[in-house]
């Protein structure tokens, strides 16, 4: 469990002053001067030592993603942007950094923009975050006007200027190379890899791209040093991070807590347990709705975090767990997931395009049980199909969760379709339509 | 390079390649649908999978991933055939699969594809999806319902046409590629669109339900529209062109050909000449060759030498010119001219009158400046390759124009404006462009025939030639110095020597009572109100024009199609087309009809057939003995040069309407069609 001395979000809950004035007080923009002094190789060190984990979802080194990005400024300028697209169903971290913890953010964008040698940050905020998109604005004006950013930066030298661009309402915007060419005022659509955003990302210029709250933590890195980080949690699973419970629980909410705990402490601890108990549970999503659900067996048993997930046959992704107690038909919860996942798809390529609807029209028929037995199985085959061949990584995020829903709950899926079979006069396996009346064979 | 292992076969690609190409050159064939060779890579149809040793994600689209020194490339296994498979199966569950109806059948990608790829039957049992079919003007039909989204027509209006028409809208299944309002395609290369999409999704329009390719048989060919000299491959059936289609060849038309080209074949059938006709009495009336002959023999004898003269038009092939003027020199008359609108040109040096730096060396220009031409109009494949080179991204290259712009040029230019007198300025040095020319290395310089027509074109091109010297654009290893020519014949009657030789009449001189016999060689062109009405007319030619009807014998000839004949393109480049289909009627070739008329006159021949023809031909001028390679000359400098003044009117476009410019286009309903929606919009409106 996080003592309070290691939180790093002290204002989570918006109980405090969110502007300058409050964040200085609880220790923002303390001596950003002299992190800035360290030089970039030191921080990129630190953050590299502390194990900071990107927090977006994939959990790739966020320190080792800083260190690709060229040494020495060449013709081209180097850019940071930064990922505020938070559009996963029953993800909503980053926007409660937003709304409470706004100068968390700009500190932590100057610091990384230092750490890889840009002067200009971006921020891709979902369209949707309409007033976060203006609290942070003030923030940024506050920080222009009390010299923390724009040129020489807290006296340092350095000069940085940080933008807020707003997006539009697209899912895919949050995948990284998508959100740079929406940046740039094209289409959503995710680039090709390679080559990748740290040799030719925004205007074709050397870019790092990082979640907001990988940058909002890095000034707390930066200043009680990489040996605190890494002394919370497990080894490759460092650090306290921003959690969210929603569903089936008693008391949902946003909340930061230390990696490595077990998912049934999480859920009891910080959502106030499981709607009508423990054994109530049926099923955990456990990070952002595109990562395979957990079922109760599992959930006991799996510490919450990215290797422990991983083993579980899962993923930590954005760590906004979804809880679902017995009530939920499964089929129908994992169908709307299907019909996010169809309606999000940009339509680039073949896989995702042709295959979210394929999918959802599956889904569609088995939440009613107007399918075969044998399309189970083949629902199974053609997601592993998608999740293969697709340019980004949105064709996982359709296959994934109708997998783990074959996997665990595939007696669930045979009875719906036996019931509905039997409803219409019979448990034999000629597909029967879904509207026909059966009284006039 | 890089060393690349493929299925075990090492194989050899520059840097930069992708894993296809190293893929190719190992001899592999790679299923795709997006990538084409000459459009910028989008790797979104996922079907050239391939595996690479190693690698973190080991399955990867070939078409976009890099090669690496030493990388091992697997083309076939479990796992690729698994994905190149769902993938064929994902892209054909909303495909319509109404091949019998298609007019892509049997030379659809996705048809040969799925043979290899796909399923004996689907495991798709629901709805599939509808595309409203989207108006793409006359040329194009669209079946959206078929398209696969592989973006290649997006592609192909963006970067290659120029005039970014397409574009995809809405996402995921429901992504629709479209025009984006109904409105007909405005770029001259359009019909490209056609041979770019994989599937039936852009068809031809003028053609749909015609034939099915596997019917046709193909028949090389040169595109006679333009004096580019696009390679074209011409696809008959039974004795009718059913379709043109170009044919790839990097140093001419990489694989473009104009609509102009592709879609003026209807013309081939419509108001032809199938027959030779005689003034009687007023009246024209049907009569045999062997009487024609006699006649027009007889007709040549009782008149004086040099009061016979010819024009040839812009449509003809060497073969008819060479004996033409074989014919009229060896009666003793030296007024031969192939230049219908009197343009200007020094033809001391061949260097002088073609296009120097070839169509493939735009690709190394660094600057271009181009007086009193508009290349979309004259020669739109050139234009692609200007604009190809202008996006290329290594270096810069600045574009300026003098002279009249009816129409966006699909790039950015500095427009520096129409005067003529622009290039005294730039001779001068006063203008800031010629500092560019200046700096650049290879500087161009395209004269075009906007500049040539006019009273004052000898000043134009000696200054402009004068200018193209002082900015260093003529040089040992370079030729910056290019007129463009918009006439398919013009080149080969000027290296023929088709004008006039010592005391020779040019055109205007004929037309304005120079002659009393006028032999007309395809001359559609030529303003005949003038010509006297005791002038006895020859207008040998294939469609009936305005000549025709004047003309006092008509010796009916055979189109482009129908002969095999050589043409010389702007570049100076010789090339052969053959015969596909047998001209109608008792049309005949222009040369053996010469020859007939020849031999009733006793003029000595030193040729009988083609072969010796062509053999003569070579004799007159070396540079027909070699085909489809460029060898020109350095132009030189002309000697007095850059004398006399400018007229005062702005340089003008040469051509008014792109689509109707020659006697086939404008017997083309298709080009009529197309002419009156780009000229008259307010006709699309009704529709």
């Amino acid at each position: 469990m996080l003592s309070d001395k290691d939180r790093i979000y002290l204002n989570l809950h918006g109980q405090d002053d969110w502007k300058l004035a409050g964040a200085r007080r609880r220790g923002d923009w303390d001596n950003t001067k002299d992190i800035l002094a360290l030089g970039r190789e030191t921080v990129i060190k630190t953050v590299i030592d502390s194990g900071l984990r990107g927090r977006g979802g994939a959990g790739f080194s966020t320190g080792l993603k800083w260190s690709f990005m060229p040494k020495n400024e060449g013709p081209l300028p180097h850019y940071l942007v930064i990922n505020g697209d938070e559009s996963e169903p029953g993800t909503c971290k980053d926007r409660e950094v937003m709304r409470h913890e706004p100068h968390k953010i700009v500190e932590g964008a100057l610091l990384a923009s230092f750490a890889i040698g840009a002067h200009t940050a971006y921020i891709y905020i979902r369209g949707e975050y309409y007033n976060e998109a203006n609290r942070l604005q003030v923030a940024i004006d506050e920080a222009y006007e009390a010299g923390l950013i724009g040129k020489n930066a807290c006296g340092s030298g350095w000069d940085f200027d940080f933008y807020i661009h707003r997006g539009a309402g697209a899912y895919i915007c949050g995948e990284e190379t998508a959100q740079l060419e929406s940046l740039e005022g094209k289409k959503g659509q995710p680039r090709l890899k390679p080559p990748f955003p740290a040799g030719k990302g925004l205007y074709g210029c050397p870019t790092t791209i990082n979640n907001v709250e990988s940058i909002s933590v890095t000034p707390t890195i930066l200043r009680r040093g990489s040996a605190w980080f890494a002394g919370i949690g497990r080894p490759n699973n460092t650090g306290p991070k921003l959690m969210a419970i929603s569903g089936h629980v008693n008391t949902p909410c946003v909340f930061e807590e230390a990696l490595g705990l077990p998912i049934k402490d999480v859920i009891e601890k910080h959502g106030g347990g499981v709607r009508g108990g423990w054994d109530n549970l049926l099923a955990v999503i456990p990070g952002g709705t595109s990562m395979p659900m957990l079922n109760k067996e599992t959930c006991e048993s799996t510490l919450f975090d990215f290797d422990g997930l991983r083993d579980a046959g899962s993923g930590l992704g954005t760590a906004c767990m979804v809880v679902m107690d017995k009530s939920t038909d499964i089929i129908r919860a994992v169908t709307l997931l299907s019909k996010f996942y169809k309606h999000e798809s940009c339509g680039q390529c073949t896989p995702c395009r042709e295959g979210s609807i394929w999918v959802l029209k599956v889904m569609q028929r088995m939440t009613e049980g107007r399918a075969e037995i044998e399309e189970i199985d083949m629902l199974m085959d053609v997601t592993k199909n998608i999740e293969n061949t697709t340019i980004c990584a949105m064709g996982m995020s359709v296959a994934w969760p109708v997998q783990a829903l074959i996997r665990n709950f595939r007696p669930v899926m045979e009875q719906r379709i036996m019931d509905y079979k039997k409803s219409r006069g019979g448990a034999s396996q000629i597909q029967v339509p879904g509207d026909a009346a059966i009284g006039s064979f | 390079m890089a060393k690349v292992i493929v299925d075990g076969i090492p194989v050899e690609v520059p840097n930069g390649s992708s894993v296809l190409q190293a893929c190719e050159a190992a001899g592999k064939e790679i299923p795709r649908f997006c990538y084409h060779d000459k459009l910028s890579v989008a790797g979104n149809c996922r079907m050239c999978m391939v595996e690479i040793t190693g690698a973190r994600k080991p399955l990867v689209s070939s078409c976009s991933h890099p090669v690496m020194e030493g990388m091992h490339v697997t083309t076939d296994s479990e796992t690729i055939r698994t994905a190149r498979r769902s993938t064929m199966e994902l892209l054909l569950i909303n495909h319509p699969l109404d091949c019998p109806i298609c007019d892509q059948g049997g030379e659809c990608d996705l048809q040969d594809q799925a043979v290899g790829y796909g399923r004996d039957c689907s495991r798709y049992t629901d709805e599939k999806r509808a595309v409203v079919d989207k108006y793409m003007g006359p040329l194009i039909r669209t079946v959206m319902t078929r398209c696969i989204q592989c973006t290649r027509c997006i592609r192909f209006t963006n970067e290659i046409a120029g005039t970014a028409e397409l574009g995809g809208i809405y996402r995921g299944t429901s992504l629709e590629i479209t025009p984006f309002i109904e409105q007909s395609l405005v770029s001259e290369l359009s019909g490209n669109l056609i041979d770019v999409c994989p599937v039936g999704a852009l068809t031809s329009k003028p053609t749909a339900f015609h034939y099915r390719s596997w019917e046709l048989k193909n028949t090389d060919s040169i595109d006679v529209v333009d004096a580019v000299g696009t390679n074209i491959m011409l696809q008959i059936r039974g004795n009718e062109v059913m379709r043109v289609l170009p044919r790839k060849n990097d140093d001419v038309n990489e694989e473009w050909l104009s609509d102009k080209g592709r879609f003026s074949l209807d013309g081939l059938k419509r108001r032809r000449l199938d027959r030779p006709w005689i003034k009687k009495n007023g009246k024209l009336v049907e009569a045999s060759w062997t009487e024609t002959i006699q006649y027009v023999a007889d007709k040549l004898k009782t008149v004086a030498a040099d009061r016979i003269g010819a024009i040839a038009g812009d449509l003809c092939d060497a073969e008819s010119m060479l004996a033409l003027k074989h014919l009229v020199n060896g009666l003793g008359s030296a007024n031969t001219d192939c230049r219908q609108d009197n343009a200007y040109y020094d033809i001391s040096e061949r260097g002088n009158y073609v296009f120097n730096s070839s169509i493939a060396g735009i690709e190394d220009a660094d600057a271009l400046l181009v007086i009193g031409s508009f290349p979309r109009q004259e020669a739109p494949v050139l234009n692609a390759r200007i604009r190809k080179r202008w996006l290329s991204l290594t270096e810069q290259f600045p574009i300026a124009y003098i002279g009249e712009l009816p129409d966006d040029p699909t790039y950015k230019i500095d427009h520096l404006g129409e005067s003529p007198e622009l290039i005294n300025e730039l001779l001068a040095g006063n203008h800031a462009f010629v500092d560019i020319l200046k700096n650049a290395k290879r500087p161009m310089i395209i004269l075009g025939h906007g500049a040539l027509i006019r009273p004052d074109s000898k000043v134009i091109f000696e200054k402009t030639m004068a200018l193209a010297n002082a900015i260093g654009a003529v040089s040992e290893d370079w030729n910056g110095f290019n007129i463009l020519h918009h006439a398919a014949s013009r080149v080969a009657g000027l290296d023929l020597g088709f004008i006039p030789q010592g005391q020779g009449k040019d055109v205007a001189a004929m037309i304005n009572g120079g002659v009393d016999v006028l032999w007309m060689l395809g001359a559609d062109e030529v303003d005949i109100s003038t010509l006297s009405p005791e002038c006895f007319v020859i207008y040998q030619g294939h469609h009936g024009e305005r000549a025709a009807s004047r003309a006092d014998v008509i010796l009916p000839g055979a189109t482009y199609t129908e002969k095999s004949g050589t043409y010389v393109n702007t570049e100076g480049r010789v090339q052969r087309s053959f015969r596909a289909i047998c001209p109608p009627g008792e049309a005949k070739e222009e040369w053996s009809v010469i020859c007939s008329i020849g031999q009733a006159l006793a003029v000595e021949q030193p040729y009988q057939n083609l072969e010796t023809l062509r053999q003569y031909m070579t004799e007159v001028n070396p540079v027909f003995a070699q085909c489809g390679l460029v060898k020109n000359s350095v132009a030189v400098s002309v000697g007095d040069g850059a004398q006399g003044n400018f007229e005062k009117q702005p340089l003008t476009a040469v051509i008014s309407d792109y689509f109707l410019t020659n006697s086939i286009s404008r017997a083309s309903l298709t080009m009529n069609e197309c002419s009156k929606l780009r000229y008259a919009p307010s006709a699309e409106a009704a529709e």
